[in-house]
């Protein structure tokens, strides 16, 4: 429940940087959520909020107050650990009823507040089992169980779904969506899955390596990545990537791919493209915007042809591939609409949601 | 599983792999045990009697005991050890908590360096290390006293169990530790309350040989002690049953074989602990 703010946020381990300059605002009863790639510095960060970590440069509030030098303990805060660091040696309500313990609540009071959290986790019965005597999913809901009970300041969470597998996962995620509208407090999140980014967070920070790279909320950033790191770290299967030259024909610009392949720009976008014009440029658009030849649904849409390389069927939707001068492409086409590999076959673009990126800065224009 | 179409190769195997070595095994352990009880309860016409069998006692006598614990200072001797070892192992224990969580745990400039140095002080042999100590002992006045051994074994023990200890508390999760800081707890109380608890079999494993290694030293013992009421028992045993080339065979065996008794119980008594500590790691 209180705001944190994180301002030119630097961390080296010795003489090799972890975190490189962040500054982040995280507002009241936000879930925020840190996604990107092994090693991004999503972890650093976090541990630094907790006060795990030593600051090397920069400057962390959380509330009003400065707490570069505050012990993890003063902080108000509680996380939850990839590997749930519950207490071996301590029953569920033991572990649950740690940290009340030792700010030294009146009993009835801890009993109370372990009783409600057991309730809004479903693990009452749970209360009297060792770690050791639970499954990954209850360990996990324990776990979460123990933050809720201190009713901090914010929830701190490293991965926590990752040890869990693939259904315990999804179920999870939507439990903690709505555990978060039940007890509303500031949460950051760090994961490296961009569904589980996408799905929960009301805003998301995209690092990669040591920098934040855009914080938007989800479909903003999915809509309209800043740089093509984001384009490609958010989505599945990923934006595609094509080496192109953008040019002007008459009064208007066209993006040519190939030798066969030359493409508009819709009219909207002319002004905001035209200092480009005649450069060698990246074009980027998303699998669902490349589909098989479809009835114009509006003036943007074009169509060209070429030849399927492999095809990937996913049941709703089948991934076809193919190489546009050396790129490989991928669109999402309907299961009964495609050609065999080696055919040609007609596609239809949205030039609407394209992308143009600028190679030197590899930001998207 | 093993149905009992299988019993009889399995239990073949099992004999072949398990009992036989098991009873060698068991046999030599307890064989010397053996020996020291029967010899020190035959009188001395029977085991220098060479046309009798040596394993068996036609004529068992406790005079041999009784000379042990009234002609010589044996219990005085079992009171010091005891004391020896129980504050050298006191001492060494919380020194190597101590030592082992900070080299476990905290990173300090020098850290790894002077976990080395640690380990290398641990071995230079006591052999070499006496001729100096004595020179110690004497100028603090220590000489004869019990307070010598007391602060010459954790000379080698502090660092063993140092090294034993950082091993263990390496087992130990620190995100336990971390999360505990979060919740509230000072670096000292997260130690206390979490770490040590799950420590004890490493503890313990430490306590057991450190309190076996001070019961049976011999040579700064040796050395630093001259009465016999200073002495421990295997310096007593050997200095005061052995005159010139006279073994007194039955007091001598019969000191031998007390005197591996409390050592024989605190290891029964924390086996369990023990092996559990040694195979290490704390689970979930
Ligand atoms: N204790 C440490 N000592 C030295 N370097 C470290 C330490 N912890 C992390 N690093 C380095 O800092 C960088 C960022 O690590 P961090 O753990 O924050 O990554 P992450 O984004 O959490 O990755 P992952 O998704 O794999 O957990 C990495 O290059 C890592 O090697
Ligand atoms: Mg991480």
């Amino acid at each position: 429940m209180a705001q944190i703010l994180i301002k030119d946020l630097y961390k080296s381990y010795g003489e090799t940087p972890a975190v490189r300059g962040i500054n982040l605002t995280i507002d009241e009863n936000e879930f925020v959520v840190l996604v990107g790639p092994s090693g991004c510095g999503k972890t650093t960060t976090l541990r630094m909020i907790a006060g795990l970590e030593h600051i090397t440069a920069g400057e962390i509030y959380i509330g009003e107050r400065l707490i570069n030098d505050v012990p993890p303990r003063d902080r108000d805060i509680a996380m939850v650990f990839q590997n749930y660091a519950l207490y071996p040696h301590m029953t569920v309500h033991e572990n649950m009823s740690f940290g009340l313990r030792l700010r030294k609540l009146p009993k009835d009071e801890i009993g109370r507040r372990v009783r409600e959290a057991a309730e809004i986790l479903d693990i009452g019965e749970l209360l009297d089992r060792r770690p050791k005597q639970l499954s990954g999913g209850q360990r996990q809901r324990v776990a979460m169980g123990r933050a809720i009970v201190r009713n901090p300041d914010a929830f701190l969470f490293d991965e926590p779904l990752s040890n869990l597998d693939a259904k315990l996962r999804v179920q999870m995620r939507t439990e903690i969506k709505l555990i978060h509208q039940r007890v509303r407090t500031t949460v950051v999140y760090v994961t490296h899955d961009q569904v589980e980014a996408m799905t929960l967070a009301d805003r998301i920070v995209v690092m990669n390596d040591g920098v934040v790279e855009q914080v938007a909320p989800p479909q903003e950033m999915y809509d309209h990545p800043a740089t093509r790191f984001v384009a490609g770290f958010i989505g599945s299967p990923a934006m595609n990537f094509l080496p192109c030259k953008l040019t002007g024909n008459g009064s208007g610009l066209s993006v040519i791919l190939s030798d066969g392949i030359r493409l508009n720009v819709p009219a909207n976008r002319e002004s905001r493209y035209r200092d480009y014009a005649d450069r060698d440029l990246m074009f980027g658009i998303r699998p669902e915007h490349l589909t098989e030849q479809r009835q114009h649904t509006n003036a943007e849409q074009q169509d060209f042809t070429c030849k399927v390389g492999v095809l990937e069927p996913m049941g709703i939707d089948t991934m076809v591939f193919m190489n546009i001068e050396g790129a490989d492409v991928c669109a999402r086409a309907a299961p009964r609409s495609v050609k065999g590999p080696g055919e040609d076959m007609m596609f239809t673009i949205d030039m609407q949601n394209m992308h143009l990126i600028d190679p030197e800065s590899d930001r998207i224009l | 599983m093993s149905t009992s179409a299988f019993v009889g190769e399995t239990y073949r195997k099992r004999l072949i792999v398990f009992y036989i070595p098991l009873f060698l095994f068991v046999f030599a352990m307890l064989f010397p045990f053996f020996w020291m009880l029967i010899t020190s309860i035959k009188t001395d016409a029977e085991l220098y009697n060479r046309r009798v069998s040596p394993f068996l006692v036609r004529d068992p006598t406790f005079e041999h005991w009784r000379m042990l614990f009234q002609d010589t200072l044996f219990l005085q001797w079992v009171w010091n050890t005891l004391w020896v070892a129980v504050v050298s192992t006191g001492i060494s224990l919380f020194a190597g908590v101590l030592g082992g969580y900070a080299l476990a745990r905290l990173t300090f400039r020098g850290s790894t360096v002077f976990s080395i140095w640690i380990f290398i002080t641990y071995l230079v042999p006591p052999a070499l290390l006496f001729i100096p100590l004595t020179g110690v002992m004497s100028f603090f006045g220590l000489m004869d006293s019990r307070a010598s051994l007391m602060f010459a074994y954790p000379t080698f023990l502090v660092p063993f169990c140092i090294w034993l200890l950082i091993g263990y508390f390496q087992t130990i999760p620190k995100e336990l530790e971390e999360c505990a800081r979060i919740d509230g707890a000072t670096r000292v109380q997260a130690m206390v309350k979490i770490v040590l608890p799950l420590a004890v079999p490493g503890i313990l494993s430490a306590g057991i040989f450190a309190f076996t290694l001070s019961w049976n030293e011999f040579l700064y013992a040796l050395v630093f002690l001259s009465s016999p009421e200073n002495k421990t028992v295997p310096v007593g045993v050997t200095g005061e049953l052995i005159l010139g080339d006279v073994f007194f065979w039955g007091p001598l065996m019969a000191g031998a074989l007390f005197g591996s008794v409390p050592v024989a119980i605190v290891y029964s008594f924390f086996v369990e602990h023990y092996v559990s500590g040694m195979t290490g790691a704390v689970k979930g």
